[in-house]
C-alpha cells in the first residue's frame, strides 16, 4: 500500500485550535462559576498560540498538504491573523456583557474556537469538500451561539431564521459546487481552474457559477440575499452579533476569493457582471434602507450590507490589485465594525442594552472620551478622510476606475455620499442632544482599554495606511 | 438459471413484496417491520453486487437505528391514520404523473449511462471494498473526515449546550439513593400492645 505520511507541519496552526477547544471543553466541566475565567483566559491564550505558530511558521509561496485539499499560503496566514486578532476582541468586549446576563458559559468560548477553526479552514481550503466543511462548521457554531440566550424570544427567532436561510445557502452552495464536479469530475480547485481554461466551458459550469455565487453572497450578506442580516443582527445577544459581524467577514472573503479567483477565473466575465449586479444593489438597499432604522444594531446590520457591496466592487474588477483592495477593506471593515458594536457593548448594563439610537443621545457628557472614540468609527465608516475607512473606500474605487469601471465607481461614491446622513446623525446626537439617561459609563478596565485602543488604531491605521496596503497587495502580487 | 439468479431473484421477490406491503398494511408498525424486512433484502441485493460496504452500513444505519428510531416515534405517539387514508383518489393523478417522470429520468440515465460502457469487471475473491474504502477515507481524505468529525462535534455540543437546563422543581429519581436504601429508612416498627378482645 503506498501511503506518505502528510505534511502536517502546514496545518499545526489548525490542529492546535482544535485541541484547545477539545481541551477547553473538558477542563470547564470542573469548573465552578467562580473559576470560570479560566475558560475566558485559556480560550485567549489559543488564540494568541494559533497566532504564534501561523507567524512563525509563516512563508512565502503556497504549500498543499492532505492530498491537495489544504493549502498554506501569504493571503491565508494574513487573513488568518486577523481571524485571530477580531476574535480575541471579540472575546474581550464580551466578557463583562456575558458576565451580567448568565451567559458566561463554557459553551460561547468553545463554540467561538470550533468557528475560528470552521474559519481556518475555509481560509485555507483548496478543494470544494473543503471549502464546504469548513463553512458548514463555522455556520454551525453561530446558529448555536446566536441561540444560546435561550430564554429570549428576539434571540429564538433570530437563530431560526439564521438556521433556515443559512441552511437554504449551504443547499445552493452544494448544487453548484456539485454541477461543477459534474462538468470537470474534480472537486480540487486548481483542476477545475485547469479544466474550465483548456476545455470548451459548457453551459453547465456558468449554470453552476450561478449557485456558488448565490451561496456566496447569502454568506456576506449582499442584497437580494440579505434578509437574514437585520434580523439575526438585531435579536442576537450583542455579544454574538460583534463575533458575526466581524471575523466570518473575513472568512466569507476568503472563500470567495478561493471559489471564484482560485477556482473559476475562467469563467471570470460571467462572474464579474453577477457581482456588478449584487453590489449595486447591495449599496442601494444598505445605504438607504440604514436611514430609516431607530435600532443602532439594525442600523449597522444595513451598513454591513452597503460595507459588502463595496468589498464586491474590489473583487470584480478582477486584477490582482482589486483582489488587495477587496481584501483591505474586508480587514479594515472588520475593525471598524469590531469598535462599533463594541461600543453598543459598553453603553449596555445590567438589564439595559444600548439598543436604539436615542441611547446614543449626549454621549459627549456621559463620556467625552468614549464619544471621541464612536465619532473615529462612524467618520472611518462613513469615508472622512484621515480614518482607516477613507483608505479603503479610495483603494477600491481607484481599482475601479483602473479597471474602466468609473460609472460604477460613481455610483459607489453617489451611495457612500447618501450612506454618510446615518453616519453623522450618530455624531449629532452624541454631541448636540441632551442626554435622556445621566448614568456614568460603568468601570470595566479591559474593556475601556480594549476599545479605546481599537478607535486609536482606526485613526492611527488611517494616517498611516501604508504598512497593511503593502501587505495586502504583497499577499496577491 | 444459476444459484446467483435464483438469490436474486428470491430476494428482489421479497423487497418488491415488502415494499408494496409497506404502503398498504393500515397498522404503521407493521408498515414499519415490512420497511426493515425491505432493508434487509436490498442489503443482500448489495451483496451479491459485491458492495459488501454498502450491505453492512444499510442493515447497521438503516435496520439497526433509524428505523429503531421509527419505530419509538410510531408507537410514542399513537397517529390515528384513517385521516391520512383518505382522498386516496385525488392526490391518485398527481402520484402518477410523479411516478412517471422518475421512471423516464431513470430511464434516460441509466440508459445513456450504460450504451456505451460495458459492465465494469469483476474483482477477485480476495478484494474487499470496505478495506479500499477506508484506505481512501484514511490518507486521501483524511482531512475531509476528520473536519466532518468536528462537525458532529459540534452538533454534540450545540445541541446539549440549547437542551440541558437544571430544573429543580422537576421530580426524579435518584438511582444511587435507592440503592444504598436500607430498611430503617423506609419502615419504622411500632410497638403497640395487643388489643384486648373481651
Amino acid at each position: 500500500m503506498d501511503f506518505a505520511i502528510p505534511n502536517y507541519q502546514v496545518a499545526i496552526p489548525e490542529m492546535f485550535i482544535l485541541a484547545m477547544a477539545c481541551i477547553i471543553l473538558l477542563v470547564d466541566l470542573f469548573l465552578t462559576e467562580r473559576t470560570r475565567s479560566v475558560t475566558y483566559l485559556l480560550s485567549q491564550s489559543a488564540l494568541l498560540g494559533a497566532a504564534v505558530l501561523t507567524l512563525t511558521t509563516f512563508s512565502e509561496g503556497s504549500q498543499l498538504a492532505f492530498s491537495d485539499t489544504f493549502v498554506r499560503d501569504a493571503k491565508g496566514d494574513v487573513l488568518k491573523a486577523f481571524i485571530y486578532l477580531s476574535t480575541f476582541m471579540v472575546f474581550l468586549y464580551a466578557r463583562s456583557y456575558l458576565q451580567v446576563r448568565n451567559l458566561f458559559k463554557g459553551e460561547f468560548y468553545v463554540l467561538g474556537l470550533f468557528a475560528v477553526l470552521g474559519m481556518m479552514v475555509m481560509v485555507s481550503a483548496h478543494n470544494l469538500l473543503t471549502v464546504y466543511l469548513g463553512l458548514e462548521l463555522l455556520s454551525l457554531a453561530l446558529y448555536a451561539m446566536v441561540a444560546l440566550q435561550r430564554d429570549s424570544i428576539f434571540a429564538s427567532e433570530a437563530a431560526m431564521k439564521y438556521f433556515i436561510l443559512g441552511a437554504l445557502a449551504s443547499g445552493m452552495l452544494l448544487y453548484g459546487m456539485s454541477m461543477l464536479y459534474g462538468a470537470s469530475g474534480s472537486l480540487d480547485l486548481s483542476e477545475i481552474s485547469r479544466q474550465i481554461t483548456t476545455n470548451q466551458m459548457s453551459l453547465v459550469t456558468v449554470f453552476a457559477l450561478v449557485f456558488i455565487v448565490v451561496g456566496v453572497a447569502f454568506k456576506l450578506g449582499a442584497v437580494p440575499f440579505h434578509m437574514w442580516v437585520p434580523d439575526v443582527y438585531q435579536g442576537a445577544p450583542t455579544a454574538v452579533t460583534l463575533f458575526i459581524a466581524s471575523a466570518p467577514k473575513i472568512a466569507a472573503f476568503a472563500m470567495m476569493i478561493r471559489l471564484l479567483v482560485d477556482g473559476l477565473s475562467g469563467l471570470q466575465s460571467h462572474w464579474q457582471d453577477m457581482l456588478i449586479i449584487l453590489s449595486v444593489l447591495s449599496l442601494a438597499v444598505g445605504n438607504l434602507f440604514a436611514i430609516a432604522q431607530t435600532n443602532i444594531k439594525r442600523m449597522l446590520a444595513y451598513s454591513t450590507i452597503s460595507h459588502m457591496g463595496f468589498l464586491m466592487l474590489g473583487v470584480l474588477t478582477g486584477s490582482s490589485e482589486g483582489y488587495a483592495a477587496a481584501m483591505f477593506y474586508t480587514i479594515s471593515y472588520t475593525l471598524m465594525s469590531l469598535a462599533a458594536f463594541g461600543m453598543v457593548v459598553l453603553l449596555s448594563r445590567t438589564g439595559f442594552e444600548a439598543e436604539r439610537i436615542d441611547d446614543f443621545k449626549g454621549l459627549n457628557e456621559r463620556s467625552p472620551w468614549f464619544a471621541l472614540v464612536m465619532m473615529f468609527v462612524m467618520f472611518s465608516m462613513a469615508g472622512v478622510p484621515v480614518f482607516l475607512g477613507f483608505w479603503a473606500k479610495l483603494f477600491v474605487l481607484k481599482e475601479l476606475v483602473h479597471a474602466g469601471m468609473t460609472w460604477l465607481a460613481i455610483v459607489a461614491v453617489i451611495f457612500s455620499v447618501i450612506g454618510v446622513f446615518y453616519y453623522l446623525r450618530i455624531i449629532k446626537l452624541m454631541y448636540f442632544d441632551k442626554a435622556e439617561d445621566k448614568s456614568p459609563i460603568e468601570k470595566n478596565l479591559d474593556l475601556h482599554f480594549a476599545l479605546s485602543l481599537n478607535g486609536v488604531g482606526i485613526l492611527a491605521m488611517g494616517i498611516l495606511p501604508g504598512s497593511l496596503m503593502a501587505l495586502c497587495i504583497s499577499v496577491f502580487v | 438459471m444459476g444459484f446467483e439468479q435464483i438469490v436474486f431473484y428470491v430476494f428482489s421477490a421479497t423487497l418488491l413484496f415488502a415494499g408494496t406491503m409497506v404502503i398498504t398494511v393500515r397498522n404503521p408498525v407493521h408498515a414499519a417491520m415490512f420497511l426493515v424486512l425491505a432493508f434487509f433484502s436490498s442489503s443482500a441485493l448489495w451483496l451479491l453486487l459485491e458492495a459488501e460496504f454498502l450491505a453492512i452500513v444499510l442493515v447497521l444505519v438503516y435496520v439497526g437505528a433509524v428505523m429503531v428510531l421509527f419505530l419509538f416515534v410510531v408507537m410514542m405517539l399513537d397517529i390515528n391514520l384513517i385521516p391520512l387514508r383518505e382522498g386516496f383518489m385525488r392526490y391518485l393523478p398527481v402520484g402518477v404523473m410523479i411516478a412517471l417522470v422518475v421512471i423516464a429520468m431513470m430511464a434516460y440515465v441509466v440508459g445513456s449511462e450504460f450504451s456505451g460502457h460495458s459492465i465494469p469487471a469483476r474483482h477477485g475473491a480476495d478484494y474487499n471494498n470496505i478495506a479500499e474504502l477506508g484506505r481512501i477515507l484514511y490518507t486521501d481524505y483524511v482531512y475531509p473526515f476528520e473536519l466532518a468529525a468536528v462537525i458532529l462535534l459540534v452538533a454534540i455540543i450545540a445541541a446539549i449546550s440549547l437542551t440541558l437546563r437544571r430544573r429543580p422543581m422537576v421530580k426524579h429519581q435518584d438511582p444511587d439513593a435507592q440503592v444504598k436504601v436500607k430498611k430503617e429508612d423506609r419502615l419504622r416498627v411500632v410497638k403497640m400492645d395487643a388489643e384486648k378482645n373481651n
